[in-house]
Formats: C-alpha cells, structure tokens, sequence
C-alpha cells in the first residue's frame, strides 16, 4: 500500500520528528526540490524568469514573513508593503555602502534591519488588536513609503527619486543589474527561499510557534497559562518582517533591479500578499507557496488569454482581469474559506484511507 | 485679527468641512459593521460605482459598449441625451438595492459564521470585483458629475472676513468652497435620518436588535438575510451620496475609491460602532491632518496628509483601544 504511515517505522527521535511522516511525501518533496534546483537551471529562459518564477519566489518570502504574522499569530498586517520597501531599501544602501560584502550577508542584513523597523511598529499590538490593529499597521505603510519619497538620503539624491542596482557578483557568478542570467537569479533566490522556508517550517514547528499559535487562539487564555504576549508577539513581528524583508530585498535586487516605491510597495501589495496567504491558507507554510503561485501565474493566464488569444485591448483586459481576480477571491472563500492548503489537508486525508471510503 | 490667526481660523474651517466629507464614506462602514460584524473595504468602492452609475445614466452612456465594440467590432455609444437627475438618482439607488440584494444572495450567505479576516477579505474581493465591474460597464475615463449643486468659492464669506482683518493690510479674505458646505450640511441630514430612522421605524428597531446580539435578533423572529440586504442596501445609499459629493468635488475616477482609505483613520478614532464617532472622528482628523500640514509639513517635506491621520489615529487608539465612541470591549476567557 501507498501513502500510508503503517509500515514506515520510527526508531530515532529525529525520525519521530520529521516533518513529512509519510515515506511517499518525503520522497516527493526531494524530488520537486531536485528538480527546482537540477532541472529547471537548464530550460530556464527569460520570460519564464521575469513574469513567472522569480515574482513567484520573491512573493512566496513575502506571503511566508505575513503567514507567521496573521496565520500564526493572528495579527492582522497591512503594512507588508512598507516593510518591503525597508528590505529595498537597507539593502539599497548597503550594497551601495559596503561594494564588496557578499549578496548573502546584504540581504540577511537587510532582513534584520526590516526586524527592527518592525518591531517597533509592532508595539502598538499590545494594546490594539483586531481590525483597529490592521487599520493602524497601514499608519507604518503610509508613512514608510512616504518617508522613502522625501528623503533623499534613502535613495542617494538621485534625479528621479529612484534606487538601482548595478551590476554585481555572488561568488564569480554575475546576479544583479543588467546581462544576470536567468539560470544565476533563478538559482539565487530560490535558495535564499528554500532555507528561509525551512527555517519557518522548523520555528512554527516548535516552542516559539507554538506560543504564537497560542497568542492566536485566545491571548488571554495563552497569558494566564504563561505566554508572555509582549514577547510572543514581538517576536512574530520580527520574524514576519525579517522575511518581508528579505522579500523586499530580493524583489529591489534580483527581480526588479530599479524601484520607485510608491509603485512597487503602494498599499495593493500589502493587499496582494494578504490574498496570498488567505487563499493559501492561513497558519500554513505550503499554504504561503500554494497562494503566491495562484495570485502570480492567475493574472498571467488571464493576461495570455485575453490579450493574447483573442486580441482585445489591454485596458479592456485589465478591467474584466480585475473583475474576474474580484469574483475569484469570492468564489475561493465561498467555497474553501481555509484556503489551497485544506484543499490539500483533505486530499492527504482521502488518499491515507484510499481505496476505502471510511 | 492678524492674518496668521486667520489663515488658521480658515484653515480649521476647510478641515472640518474636508472631515466631513471622509465621514460620508466613514458612515457606510459603521452601519454595516453594526449590522453584520463585517469591516467593509469596498465601501468606497461602492461609492465610485454608484457614482459612475449616475454619470452613466445621466449622460446617457451605453454600458459594456467598450467590451461590445472590441467584440463585435461595432462602435456604439450613447443610446441618448440622457436622463434627467432625480430620474437617474432613482434608477442608481435602485442598481444599488439589486447590488446588495446579489451579494447577499451570492456571497454573504454562505458566509455566516466565518472568522472576520474571511469576512474582510470577501469585502476586498469585492472591491476589486465592483471596481472591474464599473470601468467595464461604463468606461474607465475621468467623467465630470453635475447635478446642479452649486460649487466655487464664496464670495459673500471672502468679503466679510475681509473686514476682519486690521484695517490697510493685505488680506483677501477666507476661501470657502460652497459644495463643501452643501456636503456638510447633507452629511449632518444624513445622520438624523439615519438616527430617526433606527430610533422609530420597525425596521430600525431590527436594525439594532442584530447589531446587539445575531441570535437573540433570530429567536425573536427577525430574519437576518432580509436585515443584511436592508443594511447593505443602505449603505449603497451613503456610498451614492458620497460618490456625489467627492464626484462634483474632483470628477469621478479611479481615485475616488481611495477615499476609503481616508476613512479608516477616521473610523478607528471614531470607534467601529458609533455614528456621531464617525462624524466626530472625521471633524478630528480634517482639521489635524490640515493644521500638521500647515505648520509642521513644510518643514519635513511636504505631502504629509497620506499618513498624518493614521498616526492620529494611531496616538488616539493608544489611550482608547476602541476609539473614542466605541463600545467598551470587554474579553472573557
């Protein structure tokens, strides 16, 4: 038999404690990694790149960092956006501070710099909560965006108010700024993702998740049986933005290359990273992978289709892609409120009993 | 007077009259809150729908004929000279009605139950829905709304704060923009209306009876799905009255959803629950926003009015967790 934890005998601690129990699973999962590392590099090409793999990638680490913040411990953000454009932009003026400190560390340190703009925005969880809470996250987003278009130290006095990047290596490799190959930022990003993603999986796997899971379900419960909620919560602050901004450091250094913020961090990205997590599943790390590739690769299809295949005008197209975009996210809470990752839950259930019905 | 406490004098003035006009749209979101629980971002969606669903009416417009000429090849436009006014104000709130009465039908009442976050996502889904609809129903273009509400500035109130000034100084007098008052004055109609109307008829006894306690308005017989459609129909009512109002102010676009934007730093210091709040909250944030920008914004930039309000808000939230009006929120284990 398939798909079974019969049979699959656990002998060590660290066997009891993977985190795919199912032989078929684990295997599975090696084998997408394989191929996402091995295969694609080689039939890559630049549109697959640009439109599809990495805005995937960039915004899979956004709706991750929003997941362990609102999925796990239930604070209601709407400043992704703004912390997005602080990884941008601490990794801006790092990299153009330090010429010579390797991506790796630039993008780590931007995450952390994000850590503490976040954890100071996130002081006033403590005493708001809710959707009076969310409306004051976007107080952090407003003001953000504001403060990268006002003051010129962030972006270097440029003319235009814009920060680049130029061009710049990662062990010999070229994978910033114009002529990176695709194959090089492909493989870059997705390894930042990969070992940010494992690192959530394991911290929501263990005591601090589980405190923030606390948190969600009832603070006050959690508090009187010993969860300190200012700890708890700040550090779901931090590490929400730590990866947000990594996300925004990624997207200013390997996807975009040049960035005007009040464009490519406004308000609607914080809505989009919120779609992302809440049609893939809230308190669900597949679920933050399942609801960036459906919100990257639906507007693409939609785009192919209409522009593409039947030719109509592209402000026509963007109108009915909004409208159809609308009715999706409608028809996806309607019908599966918990999201692509119960969708999944369920079929692991169903498959475990396969063939039997019960 | 000297002239800098004038232009304050002005500048407190105008605020309260912006603020006014953000409680318009603050006021959609409070009735329905009270009613179902639900935070509804599409709110100033809806009040660029009902807006453009005016214009279209009013001017005549064929709607989808931009979707019918890219797929028939034809090109078709106005079926008219138009409608008169009060014809095409009646015929938007009656698109407004059938609207709340589908998403009821459609959306809302599958969704009973569901945490508020889902709730709050279907509204947003449904911004983006209703936002889609209009341009394609009516086109995307900046439209001018004239309903023959006078605008402009004042001239009687600029000559007689003329006379306030010292004698021989050069001080030109207070501008006041005259749609800004109208608005003012319907906002303040509005909420008697409202008031009245949840303080004496049936309906609003309902009204309030949910918006205490779901279950309790069902054991005694009052069905919750025609109470949601009246709400949503209501506030489609305010989102018209609002589209109006900002419309004649500034034309209706694209832009005019955003003031639902400006309105939740309103609604958060306002409080959830509370109507006066939302006015109250409003006249707050118009006038702090506009004085922050007068005094301390040249000195940092500029532009400050995008996030002033939210900090406000944000420094109110932290003596009053919810807000100045709302109820007190009391948690148990």
């Amino acid at each position: 038999m398939f798909y079974r934890e019969a049979g699959d005998f656990k002998t060590t601690y660290a066997k009891d404690q993977q985190i795919f129990p199912i032989a078929l699973d684990r295997w599975a999962f090696r084998l997408l990694l394989a191929f996402a590392f091995l295969v694609v590099p080689f039939i890559i090409n630049d549109y697959w790149e640009k439109s599809v793999l990495l805005p995937f990638l960039v915004w899979s680490m956004a709706a991750l960092g929003l997941n362990i913040l609102t999925g796990y411990c239930g604070q209601l953000s709407l400043g992704s956006g703004g912390f997005m454009a602080v990884g941008a932009y601490a990794s801006f003026k790092l990299s153009a501070a330090f010429p010579e400190l390797n991506l790796f560390i630039v993008i780590v340190l931007a995450g952390g710099i994000t850590a503490l703009v976040g954890i100071f925005f996130g002081v006033p969880s403590l005493r708001i909560k809710g959707f009076y809470l969310a409306v004051a996250t976007l107080a952090s987003q407003f003001f953000l965006i504001w403060l990268f278009n006002k003051v010129p130290w962030f972006y270097n006095d440029s003319a235009t108010g814009m920060i680049f990047i130029s061009q710049r290596d990662f062990f010999g490799i070229q994978i910033t700024g114009a002529g990176a190959q695709p194959w090089a930022t492909y493989l870059f990003s997705l390894s930042v993702v990969t070992i940010f993603a494992f690192m959530a999986k394991n911290l929501t796997r263990g005591r601090i998740g589980r405190s923030w899971m606390a948190i969600r379900d009832m603070d006050i419960a959690a508090e009187i049986i010993g969860v300190p909620p200012l700890m708890t919560k700040l550090t779901a602050f931090a590490v929400s933005s730590f990866y947000i901004g990594i996300s925004g450091a990624l997207m200013f250094l390997i996807y975009l290359g040049s960035i005007e913020p009040t464009e490519a961090f406004g308000i609607d990205k914080s809505f989009l990273v919120l779609f992302m997590i809440i049609i893939g599943g809230l308190g669900s790390i597949l679920g933050s992978f399942l609801g960036a590739a459906f919100m990257v690769l639906v507007p693409v299809l939609l785009k192919n289709i209409m522009v593409g295949a039947l030719g109509w005008p592209a402000d026509l197209a963007a109108h009915i892609e909004l409208l159809l975009i609308g009715a999706l996210i409608m028809i996806f809470l309607v019908l599966e409120p918990h999201g692509l990752a119960q969708i999944w839950r369920i079929t692991k259930e169903k498959l475990r009993l396969w063939p039997f019905p019960h | 007077m000297s002239i800098g406490l004038l232009n304050v004098i002005e500048i407190i003035l105008n605020g309260l009259m912006t603020g006014v006009m953000y409680s318009l749209v603050a006021l959609g979101f409070v009735l329905i809150f009270k009613a179902s629980g639900i935070f509804n971002y599409a709110q100033g969606v809806m009040a660029l729908f009902a807006a453009l669903t005016l214009v279209g009416f009013q001017t005549g417009q064929i709607p989808f004929s931009h979707l019918i000429n890219a797929m028939f090849g034809t090109n078709v436009h106005n079926w008219g000279p138009g409608l008169p006014a009060v014809l095409a104000i009646i015929l938007t709130i009656g698109v407004m009605i059938g609207f709340a009465w589908l998403f009821e039908r459609l959306v809302l009442k599958h969704m009973v139950n569901q945490e508020p976050i889902i709730l709050f996502m279907t509204t947003i889904g449904l911004a983006y829905f209703m936002e889609g609809f209009g341009d394609l129903m009516w086109g995307a273009d900046i439209k001018a709304l004239d309903l023959g509400i006078p605008s402009g500035g004042s001239f009687w109130f600029e000559d007689i704060t003329k006379t306030w000034a010292a004698a021989g100084s050069d001080y030109w007098g207070m501008y006041i923009d005259v749609l800004d008052v109208w608005a003012a004055g319907i906002a303040v109609v509005m909420v008697l209306a409202l008031t009245l109307f949840s303080q004496y008829t049936r309906i609003g006894r309902a009204l309030r009876a949910v918006a205490d306690d779901h279950q309790a308005a069902m054991t005694v017989g009052i069905s919750l799905r025609t109470i949601w459609v009246i709400v949503w129909s209501i506030a489609g009512v305010v989102a018209l009255v609002a589209g109006i109002m900002w419309g004649s102010k500034s034309g209706v676009q694209f832009s005019l959803s955003l003031i639902a934007l400006k309105a939740l730093p309103v609604l958060i210091l306002g409080g959830f629950t509370s109507i006066p709040g939302a006015i109250i909250g409003g006249m707050i944030i118009g006038v702090g926003e506009k004085l922050f920008e007068y005094s301390i914004g040249p000195l940092i930039g500029g532009a400050t009015e995008n996030w002033f309000a939210y900090v406000l808000a944000l420094a109110f939230l932290l003596f009053r967790p919810q807000g100045l009006f709302g109820e007190k929120i009391i948690e148990r284990v």
